[in-house]
């Protein structure tokens, strides 16, 4: 076994890989464009609300990545750390983005019908409670549910605390980046203890405001229904979703000659963790639809009503079988974990299968069912997702062209995790 | 003709009965079993273990746990005593979805134990039979057949040269017997 790497080569950003994401965001600007000209403002601003937050919930995930690894003291992941890094230094931009989309949401209006079927002026995003006059009694948008709940689902206190949630993710994502990268110079434990308490810190904090985040982001677009399972369920599809991206960016990485001291071991403990969370995922949402569906009350089963009629039933059930079935029957041996071509279809269709879980969270609260099933995803869908995902690969690659070398060399349990073994 | 039936290498350093391994195999010495107090990272490939298939019994245990338990509850459920509760259907596959999916870890697991003592013959209450009393405490033995063409003084040298810290001629092959 090689035991000596040269860790002092860096990632170069070039070539079809930048051309490539560059394309991809083009194809994103003219498909947002074509969105709003062709009049499908709302549908736009849905898909782009769709994928800031999935954005967004990827680099976050790079974060808890490192945060869960310091705290854990693992060793095993010393020598993949700066592909989650990387992810943490993209995360400011996918932070200014997905307020920049909630922002514009709220301030743009259009005409629409409001709950009551009646024509009125509605922003763009949250229309159920962001409109003009839904807490005034007498309005013709008042609306008695939103108005109780109007202390804590207001435009100023929401986005303030969207602002606090981003800029300490990023602020402690960019804190154990640092330490990493001064720890490439120093050496020593400092820098690793010191990370340590920031990743406790970040998980505390993280742990107590995801399931708000995902509360304010996604929730409140149905904001007459509540389940306290949702917090947890987003979390599951941010985790599961993050560790698919971390995977095939190791992967590829891989694959274009980077990172040669990331093995089949590396890539089979990463397997079992999407393993695992994929049926965690599917526990809590099977936990919120049996629930739901067993009670059967009214507030509470609408939520599940809206995605059982024709045009999103069958994406609904895909949504189950994508991301339940895939891992399962993929994942399960040991064998396909070590495989990378297994492994690397499985995290493609994760990644495509979390995008349908926040698709079928968001669309039949915002748009809701158009013509027929088919027609419920369509050119704009695929545009838009595109576009993120260029934008994701660019910043990400940017963000790790910038590290000086592709291994934190100097982390103390780095040793450990080139002789990783299972 | 000698009475020995197993040589054991007895090593106090994992590193070196590894080591002690490549010596034999450099050698053509058939090396019967490696007992060793912990496990050791990468032995199985070393002495070309065939990978468990615990995994399958594992499977097939989880699978009869699902479908015993689904059968039995579309008996009671559907079949025998159809009740109504919340106005739903007698056969309402989310309801028994939880309870599939505890009988399927509860076989599993018991399945897995009982098939793992079975493979091994540890059963409770039964001595477990080892060739040497130390590869439980600090020894790292390399059990070798006796039986064979290569001469006994030659193993007992590979296994010195490479660190053995004794080295056993035993006339049985186990020192507990039940």
């Amino acid at each position: 076994m090689k035991t000596s790497h040269s860790f002092d080569e860096r990632f170069e950003f070039q070539g079809r890989a930048k051309t490539w994401s560059l394309v991809m965001i083009a194809i994103g600007v003219i498909g947002i464009a074509y969105g709003f000209l062709s009049g499908s403002g709302e549908r736009t601003f849905s898909n782009l609300l769709l994928m800031g937050y999935y954005f967004a919930c990827v680099c976050i995930c790079g974060v808890f990545f490192c945060a869960l690894q310091y705290v854990a003291q693992a060793g095993w992941s010393a020598s993949i750390l700066r592909v989650p890094q990387a992810f943490a230094k993209a995360l400011p931009v996918a932070a200014v983005v997905l307020l920049v989309i909630i922002g514009s949401g709220l301030y743009f209006t259009h005409t629409g019908a409001n709950e009551e079927g009646k024509q009125t002026v509605l922003p763009y995003l949250y229309k159920l409670w962001a409109l003009k006059g839904v807490t005034t009694p007498g309005n013709e948008n008042y609306d008695a549910i939103i108005a109780g709940k109007s202390g804590y689902l207001n435009v100023p206190f929401f986005l303030i605390r969207l602002v606090i949630y981003l800029a300490s993710y990023s602020f402690l994502g960019s804190l154990l980046v640092k330490y990493s990268n001064n720890e490439d110079e120093l050496g020593g434990m400092f820098n690793y203890n010191k990370s340590f308490k920031v990743s406790i810190i970040f998980l505390l904090i993280f742990g107590f405001t995801i399931p708000l985040f995902a509360f304010d982001t996604i929730m409140s677009l149905e904001a007459h229904w509540f389940s306290t399972m949702f917090g947890w369920y987003n979390f599951a599809a941010l985790w599961v979703g993050g560790l698919s991206v971390i995977t095939l960016t190791v992967i590829i990485l891989r694959e274009n000659g980077y990172v040669q001291w990331i093995t089949e071991d590396h890539l089979h403990n990463l397997g079992q963790l999407i393993f695992g969370f994929s049926i965690f995922w599917t526990y809590l949402w099977f936990s919120q639809f049996l629930l739901t569906w067993f009670a059967n009350i009214p507030e509470e089963s609408t939520y599940f009503y809206k995605r059982w009629v024709p045009e999103f039933k069958p994406w609904f059930w895909l949504n189950i079988i994508i991301n339940f079935l895939t891992p399962l029957l993929l994942l399960m041996s040991r064998d396909s974990k070590r495989l990378v071509k297994v492994l690397k279809v499985a995290c493609i269709i994760l990644i495509i299968g979390h995008w349908l879980d926040y698709w079928q969270m968001i669309m039949p609260g915002t748009v809701g069912p158009q013509s027929h099933w088919y027609t419920e995803i369509g050119l704009l869908e695929v545009s838009v997702f595109l576009g993120f995902a260029g934008l994701f690969i660019f910043t990400m690659l940017t963000a790790l062209s910038k590290f000086n070398s592709l291994a934190p060399k100097k982390h103390p349990l780095l040793e450990e995790s080139l002789h990783h073994h299972i | 003709m000698s009475s020995t039936k197993y040589i054991l290498g007895l090593f106090d350093d994992p590193d070196e009965m590894m080591h002690g391994i490549d010596e034999l195999q450099k050698n053509s010495v058939p090396i019967y079993d490696v007992y060793t107090p912990m496990p050791i990272h990468g032995i199985d490939a070393k002495l070309g273990i065939k990978e468990s298939r615990l995994g399958y019994a594992a499977f097939m245990f989880g699978c009869l746990g699902g479908t015993t338990i689904f059968a039995m509850a579309y008996y009671m459920m559907v079949q025998d005593w159809p009740m109504n509760i919340g106005g739903k259907p007698a056969f309402a596959i989310p309801d028994f979805i939880p309870i599939t999916f505890e009988w399927t870890v509860l076989f599993t697991a018991f399945g897995m134990v009982g098939t793992f003592f079975y493979a091994t013959h540890l059963f409770p209450g039964r001595t477990p039979r080892v060739m040497d009393l130390r590869a439980t405490d600090d020894r790292f033995v390399i059990a070798i057949d006796a039986k064979g063409n290569i001469p006994h003084e030659d193993i007992t040298n590979l296994l010195k040269k490479a660190g053995a810290v004794e080295v056993k001629h035993n006339d049985r092959k186990y020192v507990s017997y039940e």
